[in-house]
């Protein structure tokens, strides 16, 4: 296995050589454009089958997308921010029709004012849209999840388009060391798609998305629940595999000194490798502190989450965006409510963070953890919401 | 009286993000001098700009300016200028950001014929991510996406929007610096939709890629290959391979939007 030093884009266009898929649709966006230029050249080159397609914008590139799909092709995209709140048109057609394309979302706020660094809101805004998200903590993560989720989408049961995220620019742009797969074994690994269905089989006609009112287009939309409730063990089956191939084993959830943690911080992506160094720091000093890092936020692994925090007097949950709901971010949102019925659990705080790519350093995360450390002791929460970091 | 038109930048915002070179600043300046020529009131004055290295140019100048979202700077503008008709709206825009993602918004602006002044910052690439091909890369020309030559057929934006009904339309280039203010302050006064394509120059990408890495080897291209108007109408086919025209193309004036807009309200107001 080949180490490398890699960008998060580039490990991300990596992947997608190892993938070839039949077409990928794109429109160059900041800092996801990296992704989709290193694969133009590629196809170019000669190095992969693909058809690539530059169209005019996001709309047209998830529409190309769509249609590709339908036609029983494996499909993939690259966007980021703006550009993947303008694919909201098309994005839950795209699951609603079970066409499953992986999609490299780079995390960017949304303007405006218009903004180019890193936070969630772009990837939280759509994630009601019927699509599987997994987000990366480092570029060795962006480069396993795309492969994993082209196998997750593509899954017989699962059949739902799928978006691997990471950090814009802190992953994106950072170049650090990434792990290779030969081509041989990632192609394996991934194996060859076989559509369920083409609108190009003239034996089997179908219609796809075709007026659906009263009578039938609630059935119709059962079995994205279905397949997202599914999901979850997929998503543990083909992490498990990649474990056993390559020797990096991913869950849906993932925790670092949690077992016997009392007080514990919970975010995703980048900021994780971030909360390690001060929980190690933290551990020395005789702290019982730990992460539970959420890897798939959807579908959202509730369960595995109630079941990591049970012991866990206080936490602090990380937010890299916000609802605009008075009830702070989306990740807390959710966490609160798969606590509800939880015999044991824990306090909860949240802290909506890093919005525009404001930095969340060491001494953050520090001091975070000691809120934390003052809730579990006072046995209440000092403040349910905080927006921290920003300038008075 | 004429100001310095540094008056009318935000100088605070500089140093501007522009690479040694590019002829996105020569524009400006001489939108500038056309807004000083014509003594506008700059509280009067509404510039929007989408998202490109050219709609940047929206932040540096001192006048009421909204930075908007790639493509819908015709929208934005729209907008404006039904709420307030009484403003002069100026559109900075790139040739990627009005054609290619904006396209659509192009074509009906002009259609309706309101009194918007588009001045497109046509560099024939995305300047800002890199360097790949817009709808005015002519065919054959490299691009980041194009690395074996563009074979989409390119879109004339004057041809375009004269046919979709703008008023006043005209081209000219970062070479022909002085004509620029005099054909922006013609389209500024014509009441109507002006159309106003400014040629110019990426040297970092679409010149890096076209072997012409020297900005001021684009000017002299532009210098070569730009006819003047009068010259272009009795130039035969053959001589006008690889020549484009420029000067004042189009201008007659036509019912602009608000107004009709307006009447439209009195006269069902008055029912
Ligand atoms: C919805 C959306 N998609 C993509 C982008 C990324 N983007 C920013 S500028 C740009 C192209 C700009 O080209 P052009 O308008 O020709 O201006 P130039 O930079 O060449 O001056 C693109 C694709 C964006 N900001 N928003
Ligand atoms: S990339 Fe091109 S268009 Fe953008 S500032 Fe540089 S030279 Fe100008």
């Amino acid at each position: 296995m080949p180490t490398l030093a890699k960008t998060g884009n580039e490990a991300m266009a990596e992947a997608m050589r190892q993938i070839n898929p039949d077409v990928v649709a794109a429109y160059p966006i900041t800092p996801a454009t990296e992704i989709v230029m290193i694969f133009s050249q590629f196809v170019a080159d000669g190095l992969v089958d693909t058809e690539y397609v530059a169209v005019e914008s996001e709309h047209s590139a998830m529409s190309a997308c769509v249609g590709a799909a339908a036609a029983g092709c494996r499909v993939m995209t690259g966007t980021s921010s703006q550009g993947l709140q303008l694919m909201s048109e098309i994005l839950p057609i795209a699951s609603a029709l079970r066409l499953p394309i992986v999609m490299c979302d780079v995390n960017r706020a949304l303007s405006g004012p218009i903004n180019i660094h890193c936070d969630h809101s772009d990837t939280m805004a759509v994630r009601d849209f019927g699509w599987l998200q997994i987000f990366s903590e480092n570029a060795q993560e962006a480069y396993d999840n795309v492969l994993q989720m082209m196998r997750i989408s593509e899954n017989k049961e699962i059949q739902l388009p799928g978006m691997v995220t990471t950090d814009g620019f802190i992953i994106s742009h950072c170049m650090e060391r990434v792990e290779t797969i030969d081509d041989a074994a990632a192609k394996q690994y991934v194996g060859a798609y076989q559509p369920l269905k083409s609108v190009l089989d003239l034996d089997n006609p179908i219609t796809l998305g075709s007026l659906d009112l009263q009578d039938y287009y609630f059935e119709h939309k059962m079995p994205i629940v279905e397949a997202m409730q599914k999901a979850k063990n997929v998503i543990l089956e083909v992490g498990r595999d990649f474990g056993q191939k390559f020797g990096r084993e991913y869950g849906l959830v993932e925790t670092y000194k949690l077992d016997d943690a009392e007080i514990a911080m919970v975010a995703l992506g980048s900021t994780c490798g971030t909360a390690r160094v001060i929980i190690d720091e933290l551990r020395a000093q005789g702290v019982k502190v730990g992460l539970l890092k959420i890897r798939v936020f959807r579908p959202f692994p509730a369960e595995a989450i109630v079941a990591a925090l049970k012991n866990v007097q206080a936490a602090a949950i990380m937010d890299r965006s916000d609802m605009y709901s008075d009830q702070g971010g989306q990740v807390f949102c959710e966490i609160r409510s798969a606590l509800y019925d939880a015999d044991k659990k824990p306090l909860l705080a949240n802290y909506v963070y890093g919005l525009g790519g404001r930095e969340i350093c060491l001494e953050d995360i520090r001091r975070i953890c000691a809120d934390t450390q003052a809730n579990a002791a006072a046995g209440k929460v000092k403040q349910l919401i905080q927006h921290y970091g920003v300038r008075e | 009286m004429s100001k310095d038109i540094k008056e009318y930048l935000r100088l605070d915002k500089f140093p501007h993000i522009w690479c040694p070179g590019c002829g996105h600043g020569i524009i400006l300046q001489a939108v500038l001098r056309a807004i000083d020529r014509l003594q506008l009131d700059r509280d009067n004055i509404a510039v929007v700009s989408g998202i490109g290295c050219s709609s940047r140019a929206a932040g540096y100048v001192d006048f009421n300016t909204l930075h908007t979202t790639h493509g819908r700077a015709l929208t934005f503008a729209t907008g404006i200028k039904l709420a307030k008709p009484e403003l002069t709206v100026i559109v900075l825009t790139g040739d990627g950001d009005c054609s290619a993602i904006g396209g659509n918004h192009l074509i009906h602006a002009a259609r309706r014929n309101i009194d918007l002044n588009v001045i497109v910052f046509n560099n024939s690439i995305y300047g800002m991510t890199g360097g790949q091909y817009s709808p005015t890369t002519p065919t054959t020309d490299y691009a980041a996406t194009a690395p074996y030559g563009n074979i989409d057929n390119a879109f004339d934006l004057c041809e375009l929007t004269r046919a979709a009904g703008a008023s006043y339309v005209a081209r000219s280039t970062t070479f022909h610096a002085a004509q620029i203010p005099l054909l922006v302050e013609k389209g500024i006064k014509n009441k109507g939709f002006s159309f106003i394509d400014i040629i110019t120059a990426c040297p970092i990408y679409y010149g890096r890629m076209n072997k012409m890495p020297d900005a001021v080897d684009m000017l002299k291209t532009q210098r070569d290959n730009a006819r003047n108007i009068k010259q272009w109408d009795i130039m035969t086919a053959e001589e006008k391979q690889g020549k484009f025209v420029i000067g004042e193309l189009y201008n007659k004036p036509a019912p602009e939007y608000t107004d009709a807009y307006r009447q439209l309200r009195e006269k069902t107001h008055a029912l």
